[in-house]
């Protein structure tokens, strides 16, 4: 008998099918297999290609230093070796869960003992008039990705409107292009709340001093254009900034359609428990889309990032062949922004205080975010060493304190091998 | 064409018959040889594609760089002598055959 998948007694009712073929779906297959699950594994995919890296494709990808071949999450061979069925190019559109059955768009009909939702998230539209222009694009697949460097090689005049993320790491890319962009953003400081004053200001001064014009405060109004090709940006003041190529990114939404139309609750994302389970027994809701308890108390929080995908992946994979564990791994980034490389361990959310260590033989830095007298997230800007021991520090509980960041000769490196070094001499 | 062994802790292996131009961590990560994580996809961010070089290694890959090095202080397992990160492992036709030791952890 293999093992069962779902709730308590799904095994063998068509084994474990995955509605998302990104980094979530295909590691939580992945993981299954690993774990011995023998029953089948159908991995239903949106796009018409075999799973890719997202991250490469505002970096690497549109820099040129990539090629196609390489973006590949995993190899030619790698599903039909694990028994992994692959369906690309096919929408779920119907989830039946008193029959436990999936419908596709192609009429194609899937029972299933587990559902797992890692269906992730799409761009937020601009919720301003024009957003259809042509040489207005978004940045998710790549589909886009491609025709953004296609626009590259003849743009001129290149505004991004989003200063996150993906908007900043797209500016670099068309600096890299010998192009100046314009980023505009309604909010003071760049990358939202994801990350601290220090940081911010220190990309935003960086970005300025490569050559991208960054307007701050700024809420564009309307995208104008011309024969239907985009030719500027209205922005609330009035001004037009010409444009023949706009960039949005201004976030993503949570694709939860199929769980709402199933019934299932949604609130800025599939709501899950810390098992990731949705309150459908056969169905879990993992990566982008999943709207999960934060371990460390705060609140329902929703994450964007290749770790949260992977590591949510593994913690149901380990549940549904019988290892359950609440999910409590420590959350982690990063976004390469030309020679700008930010590192991120932990979330920052809520913090009150911060220490900054400067390196100024590499011109990197470390940002140490306090709430209270607890460490919560560290930034690091080319500091990879910071960020590796960082991770070990916050994932590990060792009590660090603003006073033993600021003191003159601390690392925290050293820091954590000092605390375990003490733990291992004391008595038991 | 290079032929690599990753070799697991347990004794299992994967041999991998690799074109020139490829890294060690990107072959295995599209096989999907297990304990090779490289969460950084090969920018030198992270410390989680580390191995222990065996048979074939000498003198065929440049030495680590100044951040190689840093990072290599950084591994889950102990570094020891023979400790690289794998995405710096370029594959050329002057490896033929070679054989790399995947650490039990690498986060």
């Amino acid at each position: 008998m293999t093992r069962g998948a779902g709730g308590n007694d799904a095994g063998g009712h068509g084994g474990v099918v995955v509605v998302g073929a990104g980094q979530a779906g295909v590691q939580v297959a992945e993981s299954l297999r690993e774990a011995g699950y023998d029953d089948p594994v159908i991995l239903v995919g949106e796009e018409p290609r075999p799973p890719y890296q997202r991250p490469p494709l505002s970096k690497e990808y549109l820099a040129g230093k990539l090629p196609d071949a390489e973006l590949a999450l995993r190899g030619d061979r790698f599903y039909e070796d694990r028994g992994i069925r692959l369906l690309v190019g096919r929408r779920a559109v119907e989830l039946d869960r008193s029959g436990r059955v999936l419908t596709l768009d192609d009429g194609t009909v899937l029972p299933y003992g587990h559902l797992v939702l890692a269906t992730g998230a799409r761009p937020r539209p601009l919720p301003v008039p024009g957003g259809r222009l042509e040489g207005v694009v978004g940045l998710r697949t790549l589909d886009d990705a491609q025709e953004l460097c296609r626009r590259l090689e003849s743009a001129r005049d290149v505004v991004v409107i989003g200063a996150g993320f993906i908007g900043l790491e797209f500016a670099a890319a068309c600096r890299a292009a010998g192009l100046n962009p314009v980023v505009l953003d309604i909010a003071e400081q760049v990358m939202g709340r994801a990350v601290s004053a220090p940081t911010a200001a220190h990309f935003a001064e960086q970005h300025g001093l490569r050559g991208t014009r960054l307007l701050m405060g700024t809420a564009p109004t309307e995208l104008v254009g011309r024969d239907g090709r985009v030719t500027g940006v209205r922005t609330a003041d009035g001004t037009t900034i010409p444009a023949d190529l706009v960039v949005t990114g201004v976030g993503v939404l949570p694709n939860t359609e199929l769980a709402a139309l199933a019934g299932l609750d949604t609130d800025n994302g599939i709501v899950v428990d810390e098992y990731l389970a949705t309150e459908d027994p056969h169905i879990s809701a993992i990566g982008d889309c999943a709207a999960f308890p934060d371990p460390r108390g705060g609140g329902r929080i929703r994450l964007e990032s290749v770790q949260n995908a992977a590591d949510q992946a593994r913690c149901l994979a380990a549940r549904l062949t019988g290892a359950a564990r609440p999910y409590d791994a420590l959350p982690w980034f990063w976004s390469y922004q030309g020679d700008l490389r930010l590192q991120i361990a932990g979330l920052a959310t809520g913090h009150d205080h911060t220490v900054v260590r400067k390196d100024e033989r590499t011109q990197g830095l470390s940002v140490y975010c306090f709430r209270g007298s607890s460490l919560v997230a560290v930034e690091s800007v080319n500091r990879p060493a910071d960020h590796m021991a960082a991770r070990r520090l916050l994932a590990s509980g060792v009590t660090v304190t603003p006073e033993d960041v600021a003191g003159p000769e601390f690392s925290a490196r050293a820091h954590m091998a000092r605390a375990t070094d003490s733990e291992r001499r004391a008595p038991a | 064409m290079p032929k690599v062994t990753y070799v697991q802790q347990d004794g299992t292996q994967t041999v991998l018959d690799l074109p020139a131009g490829t890294t060690v961590m990107r072959a295995a990560v599209a096989a999907g040889v297990r304990g090779i994580v490289a969460e950084c996809g090969g920018n030198l961010m992270c410390a989680t594609c580390h191995v222990y070089t065996g048979d074939g290694a000498d003198g065929v890959f440049p030495g680590a760089t100044d951040d190689e090095d840093e990072l290599l202080d950084c591994t889950a397992e102990p570094r020891r002598d023979n400790s690289r990160l794998s995405c710096q492992l370029s594959l050329t036709d002057q490896v033929e055959q070679l054989v790399v030791h995947v650490p039990g952890a690498q986060t």
